[in-house]
């Protein structure tokens, strides 16, 4: 078992989300992430999925996604070069005088923007790696974390090549 | 200016519908204007789930896509046995539903149900018709789903304002769709192709376990010729049955839990599976881990999704059935036999043949063999499900291809009758029967006004034992005979019958099933035969659940 990435192109049309979560849940392939939106072809959206399956789980996904008709491209990428980020916002304690500082210095080191400064919080803005974001969520725990949305992972090839449609 | 539902009707016209089998309602009342003067031939059932199991059963029948219609929330949920009936054994339907009107949808309102997304996970494709504009194009995209590639169940969803609202005629149909997200694989890969041909020569215990892609791809024909050039053993699963002669040296009639005992023992001693247009269901498999235990497997499905889904594939071939089947004819340079292997079987064959007590009781196999001899290999079978169909995939020589129509993947009880209406409407000069239980027949038994109100003459076997014969036998077997809500009053089902207008009689011995069967094929209306029959016989062999296929009770001792 290990976490699989994902890049599917579909159809920009209603219901297309609905029946690929719809196929996750009930053929029982555990998604980690999802993340989807509009792309260089307006009739089109790129998902990207992280999804934990093994070898032949993976395989099955794969082909059962390629079945939905509004599914037009399925590539796996786990294994190729990408550039790979997600977005989260934070929402930490941080009262002044009782670590706001030690936060400060924590988003600098991560480079991490604070986008939102309250009374007695910060909003840190983020984005890399799920490593990266990982490593700062478990830092930022200490302080008290109120509040915490993440993207979930975008992936895009290195160099020339993309995941495109060949039809 | 058109319509939607002048599109709607002149759209199924040009795929040449000719016949659809609905129930009207609100929201379908423009479509049912459409209808009152169309060409196009409408059969009102008696309720919804009849109409999807008649499409089904005439798609089955004919091969060509069948149609069912019917009205928002209520009706459009009826179907949904159906459709999922027809999904689960890859059958071309196209299930019209109305719906309220598009600035009603999300509302909750009067008989609103959200049809699309209810049958998202039973149909291969199901499309909201937003806009008259779409429906032609959307129309003929279903269509084309429907029948090619894997078949299967497409629904569309008509808003009351897109039947109504008129659109300009010119633009009403595109000349071409584009689908780029469907691309079906029709021709198998070549390398994949000669692989398996040299396997198969170099084989010693070929067996090939033929499924219903044989029957849905018409590759029947050419599935005999491979096997006969290569003296390969047959065997079919439920829904393969009739792809091969029931007579024919080299079939081995049905594998798998009710399957016979030599088709068990060949597949466990084979060592080269060619496993074409099947899914390594576990009713077929059992124990999935001992099945075909020292085999090469080769797999041949339309579907790459089948490949590997349940049991490791060494070469798989993706494609239609047919053009792999005679691409591979093309490589054999020579034909051969394999007589010590199938010397083998007809030892088997011989030791350990299908059987039951033949004491002048009244018992389910001897009618079915009774009808059988009557009709010759003719005419369309039609079972419901549970022992009924069992015995009848058991003891009905089929010998011709989609002469056989049951609902495989499913289970529906109730499928029956109303498919075998939609049977004779594809074929109506064959003999249709539809064999029953007693519990079978009683969740269509409405379908009996159907019948009679436009004299179909499909004739009903209810193989009665005032039982839920499948679940009593389990709990006979498994649960200690605790008979738990398995037992049913008797019922006079000619009387029944007679209220309707049909044409009845009740049989309880041996001597009257011929003449009962001739009197039902001799009539030219519908006819329905209550046989009361040996209350707990039981079909056997059997595979319990979970058990290896060679691992059988009720079989011969070995």
């Amino acid at each position: 078992m290990k976490a699989h990435t994902l890049s599917v192109l579909v159809e920009n049309k209603a219901g297309v989300l609905s029946r690929v979560a719809g196929l996750f849940s009930r053929r029982g392939f555990n998604i980690e992430s999802l993340a989807v939106g509009t792309c260089e072809e307006p009739t089109m959206s790129r998902m990207t999925i992280v999804v934990f399956a093994d070898d032949a789980q993976i395989e099955q996904v794969q082909k059962q996604l390629n079945k939905l008709i509004d599914v037009i491209k399925v590539s796996d990428i786990t294994d190729i070069e990408t550039v790979d980020r997600e977005l989260a916002l934070i929402k930490v304690n941080a009262e002044p005088g009782t670590g706001r500082s030690e936060v400060m210095q924590i988003a600098g080191i991560f480079r991490a923007q604070i986008v939102d400064v309250g009374a007695k919080t910060l909003v840190l803005e983020v984005t890399g790696d799920t490593v990266k974001i990982d490593a700062l969520e478990k830092l930022l725990r200490q302080y008290g974390v109120k509040e915490l949305l993440r993207t979930g992972k975008i992936a895009m090839l290195r160099g020339a090549k993309t995941v495109k449609s060949e039809k | 200016m058109k319509t939607g539902a002048k599109i709607l009707v002149e759209g199924l016209q040009r795929e040449g519908v000719e016949i659809i089998f609905g129930y009207p309602g609100g929201v379908v009342l423009p479509i049912y204007d459409e209808l009152y003067e169309s060409s196009l031939r409408h059969i009102l059932v008696r309720h919804e789930q009849a109409a999807a199991h008649a499409a089904d059963g005439y798609a089955r029948a004919s091969g060509r896509v069948g149609v069912c219609l019917a009205t928002s929330g209520p009706g459009a949920c009826n179907l949904v046995t159906g459709i999922a009936t027809a999904y689960m054994d890859s059958v071309p339907i196209v299930a019209l539903t109305g719906q309220v009107p598009t600035n009603l949808l999300g509302n909750d309102a009067f008989q609103e149900a959200d049809i699309t997304g209810i049958t998202m996970p039973i149909t291969k494709h199901n499309y909201l018709v937003k806009k008259t504009a779409e429906l032609g194009r959307i129309i003929k995209e279903a269509f084309f789903i429907a029948r090619t590639g894997r078949p299967g169940p497409v629904l569309i969803d008509l808003p009351k304002d897109v039947s109504t609202t008129a659109v300009d005629e010119t633009k009403a149909f595109p000349k071409e769709i584009t689908l780029r997200g469907y691309k079906p694989t029709v021709t198998g890969h070549a390398k994949q192709i000669t692989k398996a041909v040299e396997l198969i020569q170099n084989a010693e215990r070929p067996i090939i376990y033929a499924g219903g892609g044989v029957i849905s791809s018409d590759a029947s024909a050419e599935l005999v010729e491979f096997a006969e050039c290569m003296g390969i053993p047959v065997t079919t699963t439920l829904m393969g049955l009739s792809c091969i002669p029931c007579d024919h040296p080299l079939n081995l009639g049905m594998l798998g839990m009710h399957g016979t005992e030599y088709a068990n023992f060949a597949i466990t001693e084979s060592d080269l599976l060619i496993a074409i247009g099947v899914r390594f269901d576990d009713r077929v498999t059992g124990k999935v881990q001992t099945f075909a235990p020292h085999a090469v497997i080769i797999h041949i499905d339309v579907d790459p999704a089948e490949i590997g889904k349940n049991k490791k594939v060494d070469v798989p071939i993706v494609g239609d059935a047919r053009s792999i089947l005679q691409a591979m004819i093309a490589q054999l340079n020579r034909c051969s036999g394999r007589e010590k292997w199938l010397e083998r079987i007809r030892h088997w064959k011989n030791k350990h043949p299908l059987r039951y007590k033949e004491d002048g009781c009244l018992r389910p196999q001897f009618i079915i063999q009774q009808l059988s001899n009557l009709l010759k290999g003719e005419g369309i079978i039609v079972s419901e499900v549970g022992q009924n169909q069992m015995w009848t995939a058991q003891y009905y020589c089929f010998r011709k291809p989609r002469s056989w129509l049951t609902s495989g993947g499913l289970g529906t009880m109730g499928y029956g009758f109303p498919a075998s209406m939609g049977a004779h409407f594809a074929r109506p000069d064959e003999t249709v029967f539809d064999i029953a239980g007693d519990g079978s027949f009683q969740m269509n038994i409405q379908e009996l006004g159907t019948v009679a109100h436009y004299r179909i003459p499909v004739k009903v076997a209810i193989l009665n034992n005032m039982y839920l014969g499948m679940v009593r036998q389990w709990q006979e077997l498994f649960y200690d005979r605790r008979y738990s809500y398995t037992e049913l009053p008797s019922i006079d089902f000619a009387k029944i019958a007679a209220a309707y207008g049909v044409d009845g009689m009740r049989v309880e011995s041996c001597d009257e099933v011929v003449p009962a069967l001739t009197a039902a094929i001799e009539t030219d209306g519908p006819f329905v035969i209550d046989f009361r029959i040996e209350r707990e016989e039981n079909v056997f062999p059997m595979v319990p659940a979970g058990a290896a296929i060679n691992e059988m009770i009720g079989g011969h001792p070995r």
